[in-house]
């Protein structure tokens, strides 16, 4: 268990930055947990104090009962080992094989070289690496570097893996499947993930739970399909929409022109989570008000941890008051609706 | 015949003492060799002191810093030739000779390791902080990120690096040998130019370019061997 008390970080020069404001958190065994923010929120900064690369300016971050700015020199070093952490430019030593990457951590911490060889091995076929383990990082895509750091943090069997924009610098495929690696080591593994990342995509695929970090603070905290259902703050709503609708945009040009075209109807929003998205509710309400006209702007559905979450844009067309009726039906089967323009 | 004058005075290869030809290649190459060795280590410390406590917030480590820079500075400033004469005293006091190439040592090494010591605290700048700090995360001391990240990841730049002093420590020498070194430079010297024989210099002169050019070939050959950074 990671408990984050009253965490704030303060960087004196020229100039005093706040990078990290007043944090609480508290993240549980076997989770992964997401932490996301536009760059300069701070979240760089809270993460490294979870290892003591920065140290808080107050309060206090304590893992699994060890407070971790009482620790120096060895009890910090040896807390580290116990720790796995992943960047976003892999940090790999190109001097070494990939093989001598893995066994790195292992040297640091006095492993006979044997049985370092065969934990490395072994780490490198769980990545997905077999057959790769002479290759220099400088002959490896970049999603194979990744691998290799993800094998290398693993190596001392952390309790805790620590990831810093570890997928900002990979293609969508690649990011994918560096993620379902990461959902396969905390599954098989049972090592809590703490994710900080830029990308809600990243957060949705793999979190339990997540944090949004703005200005160095925490703004709203909880689980991801809460969060994602209900964003509260306005910067969350960017996150989930920017995730919900990749190109928003488009869609907003798409009710413009339909709007232009017919200018009358109403267009809706609706949100339809967990077993809704399954269902077919518009068909029905179709059936029940067959004098509703009825055009799809735009549509998503997206996969969380806990269930889907489906989105649909709808211009509704006829009878004012049977698309009021037809807006309660909505309600009644508990489909969230939004009414972007009115009529 | 007048063999000072003339493109042909070069070409007198009968009046050239091979033996001692050999001897002065000897001791340019001991000489060479046994300074760069002294340089390498130095220089690799002194780089290292300068690398580690730059923007150190500790005070000692600030000065320590400044100290280290004002030594590589001040002798990297002072031309060769004069370093040699400056040195003479503590040179015999130091090796009991101020003459023969024993006597070249101190001052080659300390013209040479502030100039090697900058070019290393550049390779140690050079290396991506990141992966000092993913060193750091694992837990690694000081010593371990010294001696597996800084100096294997740096060691291309450190290689050239020594080449580079290298070929410059070869220049020294023929210099130290104007003033009684022995080597090269004192064969061109002395029997070359003041004795008038040209072909003793381009005789010298060809074995100094042979030496720098086998300096130069092992240095880029060992360089593109250790360097995994490059896919070839």
């Amino acid at each position: 268990m990671i408990d984050i008390k009253g965490v704030s970080k303060v960087f004196k020069g020229k100039k005093e930055i706040t990078a990290v404001e007043d944090v609480n958190l508290q993240i549980n065994d076997g989770e992964i947990y997401g932490i996301v923010g536009y760059s300069g929120a701070g979240k760089s900064t809270l993460v490294r104090m979870f290892n003591g690369l920065e140290t808080p300016t107050t309060g206090t971050v304590t893992i699994n009962d060890t407070v971790m700015s009482d620790l120096h020199g060895k009890e910090l070093r040896e807390k580290r080992q116990k720790m796995g952490m992943i960047f976003q430019y892999f940090n790999l030593l190109w001097s070494r094989t990939v093989l001598q990457n893995v066994t790195f951590p292992l040297e640091l911490t006095h492993v006979a070289k044997e049985e370092r060889q065969a934990k490395a091995e072994k780490l490198i076929e769980t990545v997905g690496l077999k057959g790769r383990e002479n290759a220099y990082p400088s002959e490896l895509s970049g999603g194979q570097q990744q691998r290799v750091a993800i094998a290398r943090a693993l190596a001392n069997d952390p309790e805790l893996l620590l990831s810093d924009e570890a997928t900002s610098g990979l293609d969508p495929k690649t990011t994918d499947e560096v993620l379902e690696l990461l959902l396969k080591i905390n599954r098989e593994l049972n090592i809590t993930i703490i994710v900080i990342t830029h990308e809600m995509h990243v957060i949705r695929k793999i979190c339990d739970r997540m944090a949004v970090m703005d200005a160095g603070r925490v703004v709203e905290e909880g689980s991801v399909f809460d969060i994602f259902r209900h964003p509260q703050k306005e910067i969350t709503k960017q996150f989930v929409s920017e995730e919900e609708t990749p190109q928003l945009s488009d869609t907003n040009v798409v009710i413009k022109e339909l709007l232009k075209q017919v200018p009358t109807g109403k267009i809706i929003k609706l949100t339809f989570h967990g077993d809704q998205a399954k269902l077919p509710i518009i068909s029905e309400m179709l059936r029940q008000f067959p004098e509703i006209d009825l055009n799809i702007v735009d549509g998503s559905i997206h996969q969380t941890q806990e269930g889907s979450i489906g989105t649909l844009y709808l211009q509704l067309l006829g009878d004012g008051q049977e698309i009021v009726d037809a807006q309660d039906y909505l309600h009644k089967m508990r489909v969230e609706t939004e009414v972007i323009r009115g009529e | 015949m007048s063999s000072t004058t003339g493109f042909s005075s070069y070409f007198h290869f009968s009046q050239v003492d091979w033996a001692s030809m050999w001897s002065a290649t000897g001791e340019t190459i001991w000489m060479t060799v046994f300074s760069l060795v002294l340089v390498a280590i130095i220089g690799i410390l002194l780089g290292l002191l300068l690398f580690e406590t730059t923007d150190s917030h500790s005070l000692w480590a600030r000065l320590l810093h400044w100290l280290a820079a004002v030594f590589v500075n001040v002798f990297r400033s002072i031309p060769f030739i004069i370093l040699i004469v400056l040195l003479l005293p503590i040179t015999k006091n130091l090796v009991g000779t101020i003459i023969g190439p024993k006597a070249a040592l101190p001052s080659l090494i300390i013209s040479a390791a502030p100039f090697y010591a900058r070019m290393v605290e550049l390779a140690f700048h050079e290396i991506d902080h990141g992966v000092i700090e993913a060193a750091e995360s694992m837990g690694a001391t000081n010593t371990q990120i010294i001696f597996k990240v800084l100096l294997p990841e740096s060691s291309p730049a450190l290689v050239s690096g020594i080449t580079v002093t290298g070929i410059s420590l070869i220049g020294y020498t023929a210099m130290a040998g104007v003033i009684g070194a022995g080597g090269l430079g004192n064969l061109a010297y002395l029997d070359g130019f003041q004795a008038s024989n040209n072909t003793i210099t381009l005789v010298a002169t060809i074995v100094i370019l042979i030496i720098v050019f086998i300096f130069q070939t092992i240095g880029d050959l060992t360089v593109r061997r250790i360097d995994k950074r490059i896919t070839r």
